[in-house]
């Protein structure tokens, strides 16, 4: 019962953290039936519909069921201790905005054992194919009405814990990145959330009401669609790595022993980042016969991103430089960041540009490209966070040699499984098909073998974070030599109630 | 700032969220079986609404005896307010996705479909006898032929009594203020009034719309837009005039202090809101 009716931020933290690994290994094991499928040319194993809905559910089950639920489990846990508050500013809502996922990913889900499957027209749902998903279809738009309404909930008690519980003396331009960084995502989720519903409200209408929001016939436009979902879509993409970068900005001034490296310009670039992510959208949408000026307009737009995002590789990089740099786990994940998201960010710079996207879109380039932002970025700052702050939260010292070689087989295995995908996206093979022609075998194969491998050691990671929590060497309060922050003046592990009296920052 | 001897308050825990959960679970379940021919579905969604309900009043009921009992302090306060605040902006947000379709479709996707700039060759090859502007049902002249409704009779009337309102809920806030329980249930009642009777010539319009204008949410482009933004319009009126009542209610009881009541703040900037929407849909709807 202390789990179901619980308002203690660690505690729900905690749920959603279990939540969204659970949730990553169900993911995990659709993106393990697509590279099966995809191990040889020809139809192998699944058929078509079933592969379309695994790409598909796979997409959905990563986006809002792992990753955004790890960086929500993660603010609760950490966003209290770092501004030295008691817990969050709603602490009954934030135990609502938990507990409507289950639910909502029970919905999802269950789409798999309905008349005519799982949706398999893509996570960008878009109209028409969408609209031809069987019995399922009403259901997933509910789920993603669930589901943005834990976010929109969650980003509530964010922003207001952010606001209004920072101990005293702890101004906004003291705090950690990690918590400037969770006020723009939430910002940014309060904003888009809404839009994602009204999207899907329309699909839900245009289906069952009789409306013509999406539909030519009726006056209306299927690229409209499009264009909200995207309008919601773009900010989307940066909502799952803002966090990440407070992360990344927590974790090397630890390694490095040194200072964050130009703290307000990594205020600056975050908030410029929110801001440009609202025009940049139809980035998405340069091959579907958009104005010119429209392609123009959105191209500079997109390379802009470019500026703010370099900032921060810079400054991360400068934080670095002559520190006196040590290679614990936390670290070794956080630098694999800064490199391989840094490939992403160059390949979306490709991306960004109108012309060359027309060869690339829809390939399997931006399979790759999404890929390194999210997996080697998203995803791997989660890692990073979990390893650097578990010692915190269980008291307890994670096994170092297996977090070690966690990270090599990872990193190794998961270049084995993305790099070559921009070599078949640039060849020409497109994304979302079960079967391909046989001059991308090869390629095809070794990424399987990457993501076999990629897939398995995760296994151990579960294994090193439950290990951990059910002992191990006593971790100090300070966990690391380095680290700064209110976090660490806390006993490990943290006691219940972070800070009942309000600490006082100098 | 809380002084750093105030200790914080943090609530004790409570069923209620995982009740909020199923009962919306079980509300979606049974609208989703509803959509797809079942005919249990809305049995199903009157059991998750009827949980919804409960709910709703359990969780603000207790809530309420939290806050009368003095628990909560003034931290508490802010944060409740300032969540009041940015449950609007994602509101506003939810909106300004159907307004958003609106313009695309009148300023973009009519125009080309009618052959402007990049629309040419679709005109030409697939809707060449489609010459109707906006107001339209696209090409295929979805749902028949419709009349729109004129902006000056009842909406311009329903614009007068929203804006009224907006009036009366402020004179009932300054009399909060002066401690004027009387004066401030009364201008209540009349803000309470005053919604009703806008939800009441709304819905005299959407039956006069169906009937005699054949003005459906199936006419095409026009219609989607016209129902999606005024029905979700008229339902949050509609959610406002019952947390009005509540409100009204509670003032009666001497729940409001002059400088402690954010539960009728909470609903007076909640009824801002829904009038600013309403003057964006007279503007953008009705009279352009
Ligand atoms: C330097 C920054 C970035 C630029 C310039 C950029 C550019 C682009 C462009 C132009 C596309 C569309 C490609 C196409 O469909 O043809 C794209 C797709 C995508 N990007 Fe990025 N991107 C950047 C960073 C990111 C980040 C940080 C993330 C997420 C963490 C991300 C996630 C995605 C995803 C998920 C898609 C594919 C969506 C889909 O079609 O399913 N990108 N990017
Ligand atoms: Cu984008």
């Amino acid at each position: 019962m202390r789990w179901i009716t619980t308002t203690n931020h660690k505690d729900i933290g905690s749920l959603y953290l279990l939540l969204a690994l659970l949730m990553f290994f169900i993911g995990g094991a659709m993106a393990m039936v697509i590279r099966a499928e995809l191990f040889q040319p020809g139809m192998q194993l699944v058929d078509p519909q079933f592969f379309n809905s695994m790409t598909t559910v796979h997409a959905l089950v990563m986006i809002f069921g792992a990753v955004m639920p790890a960086f929500t489990g993660l603010a609760n846990w950490l966003i209290p201790m770092m501004i030295g508050a008691p817990d969050m500013a709603l602490p009954r809502l934030n135990n609502f905005s938990f507990w409507i996922l289950p639910f909502a990913f029970t919905l999802l889900i269950s789409t798999f054992f309905m008349d005519g499957g799982a949706p398999a027209g893509g996570w960008t749902l878009y109209p028409p194919l969408v609209l031809q998903t069987g019995a399922a279809f009403p259901f997933v738009i509910f789920a993603i009405h669930l589901m943005g309404i834990s976010s929109i909930m969650g980003s509530i008690n964010v922003v207001v814990t952010i606001l209004n519980m920072r101990a005293p003396g702890m101004t906004l331009m003291k705090m950690p990145l990690f918590a400037w960084t969770w006020l723009i995502t939430a910002y940014l989720l309060i904003a888009t959330m809404p839009v994602l519903a009204g999207a899907v409200t329309m699909l839900l209408t245009d289906k069952f009401a009789g409306t013509s929001f999406f539909s030519a016939a009726g006056g209306g436009d299927p690229v409209m669609f499009q264009h909200i979902f995207w309008f919601f879509g773009h900010p989307e993409v940066y909502i799952l790595i803002l966090p990440a970068f407070g992360i990344v900005s927590a974790i090397v001034p630890t390694f490095a022993r040194k200072p964050l490296f130009g703290y307000s310009s990594m205020v600056y670039a975050t908030a410029s980042i929110a801001f440009l992510s609202f025009i940049v959208w139809a980035h998405h949408m340069f091959t579907v016969g958009m104005p010119v000026v429209g392609e123009l307009f959105f191209m500079y737009a997109t390379m802009m991103i470019a500026v703010p995002t370099g900032v921060k590789v810079f400054n991360w990089v400068s934080t670095m430089w002559k520190g006196s740099m040590t290679f614990e786990t936390p670290m070794l994940f956080a630098i694999g960041f800064i490199f391989m998201f840094t490939i992403g960010g160059f390949s979306g710079l490709m991306l960004a540009i109108a012309p060359a996207d027309f060869q690339y879109h829809d390939t399997y380039f931006v399979v790759a490209h999404f890929h390194y932002v999210l997996v080697t970025g998203a995803v791997y700052s989660i890692m990073a966070a979990t390893y650097y702050w578990l010692p915190k939260w269980t008291g307890n010292m994670y096994d170092e040699r297996l977090g070690k070689l966690h990270f090599w087989i990872s990193t190794i295995s998961v270049n084995v499984l993305f790099f070559p995908q921009h070599f078949l996206g640039l060849a020409g093979m497109p994304r979302r098909i079960p079967d391909y022609s046989v001059q991308f075998a090869d390629w095809n194969m070794i990424s399987s073998i990457g993501g076999f491998v990629f897939g398995l050691s995760q296994l151990m990671f579960a294994y090193v974070v439950f290990k951990t929590i059910r002992g191990g060497e006593k971790a100090s309060d300070q966990v690391w030599e380095g680290a700064q922050g209110l976090e660490w003046t806390l006993p490990s592990p943290a006691p219940y109630h972070s800070f009942t009296d309000a600490p006082v920052v100098k | 700032m809380a002084h750093a001897s105030d200790h914080y308050y943090v609530p004790h825990g409570s069923y209620w969220p995982i009740i909020a959960s199923v009962g919306l679970t079980i509300g979606v379940v049974g609208a989703a079986s509803a959509f797809n021919g079942s005919s249990t579905g809305y049995a199903v969604l009157a059991v998750g609404l009827a949980i919804i309900f409960y709910m709703m009043f359990g969780w603000f009921g207790t809530v309420i005896r939290e806050s009368l009992k003095g628990e909560y302090n003034e931290q508490v306060d802010r944060s409740f307010r300032q969540g009041m605040m940015w449950f609007i902006f994602s509101e506003v947000m939810f909106f300004a996705a159907f307004f958003g379709a609106l313009f695309y479709a009148r300023m973009l996707s009519v125009p080309w479909l009618l052959g402007e700039d990049s629309g040419a060759a679709t005109h030409e090859f697939l809707w060449s006898s489609f010459n109707e502007a906006w107001p339209t049902n696209g090409p295929a002249g979805v749902g028949g032929e419709f009349q729109t409704v004129g902006a000056w009779g009842i909406p311009a009337l329903n614009t007068l009594l929203l804006l009224s309102s907006g009036v009366t809920i402020t004179l009932s806030h300054w009399a909060l203020k002066a401690n004027d329980r009387a004066k401030t249930v009364l201008w209540l009642v009349a803000t309470v009034l005053l919604g009703a009777v806008f939800l009441g010539f709304q819905a005299y319009e959407y039956i006069h719309a169906y009937h005699e204008l054949n003005l459906t949410l199936e006419s095409g482009i026009y219609g989607s837009t016209f129902f999606m933004l005024t029905g979700f319009h008229g339902f949050h009126v509609t959610l406002g005039t019952i947390m009005l009542i509540v409100i009204t209610i509670r003032a009666a009881k001497g729940h409001f202090t002059p400088d402690n009541h954010f539960a009728f703040e909470g609903v007076a900037w909640y009824w801002h809101f829904v009038d600013v929407v309403w003057l964006g849909l007279f503007i953008f709807v009705y009279v352009l």
